[in-house]
């Protein structure tokens, strides 16, 4: 499905015929989301800093209501959403460059979503279990 | 790959991707500590004595270099995307910003760490 296959007198126009082209087929909307959630996760660093700073040394019963007050566990969900996006786009950047087996590719990209996934769902689950006080 | 001569910038586009890598086999600590802490208090005292050991702190200190390391060759490739810090020397000067801030930055947050851990 290469461009340089369309006939002369096209109706597609310049940016259908480009479209889905590319290692991620995808265009660029991969770019954007990574930068959005890298300054998202810059400016939540300070206060997640001083989340981890006030959980120093607590046992659980300290952690858990320090977890469940509501900024706390908003700032972490938000840091959470945008690590898993970050790190599942960076990720997937990495398999692209270096993984050249079309089948090896997509597995690989499917695990790396799997992953990502598993690690969000995860995380926000025990917060808000642990904001719910279950 | 031998007729490039190695510059500072490309073994730091490296490490940036190393240390992302990092990050993203690290989350399964983090998923690790806040299951924990929903879990109850024996889960909990698993997880504080693994961080708490000789390992652990390792870990946990490389963990926080990649993180902070990660995050300042980041906002360097923010600049780039603006457009600026192009020239030679503005490339060197924001590549060993980054370096340097990036060990500067996690042993601070390691002292601070110290200072208010080791008081409870």
């Amino acid at each position: 499905m290469s461009a340089t296959d369309t006939p002369k007198r096209s109706m597609r126009t310049p940016l259908g015929r480009v479209r889905n082209l590319g290692a991620a087929h995808s265009g660029t909307s991969d770019f954007w989301r990574q930068r959005i959630t890298g300054v998202a996760m810059t400016l939540l660093m300070i206060p997640v800093l001083v989340i981890i700073m006030m959980l120093l040394g607590r046992n659980q019963v300290g952690a858990a209501q320090i977890l469940s007050s509501i900024p706390v566990a908003v700032i972490l969900l938000l840091f959470i959403f945008a690590s898993a996006w970050h790190m599942k786009i960076g990720m997937q950047v990495v398999i692209e460059d270096y993984v050249h087996n079309e089948k090896l590719k997509l597995v690989s990209i499917m695990l790396n979503n799997f992953f990502s996934v598993a690690v969000a769902l995860a995380s926000t689950y025990a917060i808000l279990k642990l904001s719910s006080g279950v | 790959m031998q007729v490039y001569r190695w510059t500072l910038t490309m073994a730091l586009s490296i490490v940036h991707r190393a240390t992302g890598i990092a990050l993203y086999v690290g989350t399964l600590l983090l998923v690790w500590w806040l299951v924990a802490a929903a879990s109850g208090p024996a889960a909990y005292a698993h997880v504080q004595a693994f961080a708490g050991s000789i390992i652990g702190r390792l870990i946990v200190f490389g963990y926080t270099w990649a993180l902070m390391h990660h995050m300042l060759s980041g906002i360097r490739h923010f600049v780039w995307d603006l457009g600026y810090g192009f020239k030679a020397n503005e490339r060197e000067a924001l590549t060993w910003g980054a370096l340097i801030g990036g060990i500067v930055l996690t042993v601070l947050i390691w002292i601070i760490a110290y200072a208010i851990g080791g008081g409870r």
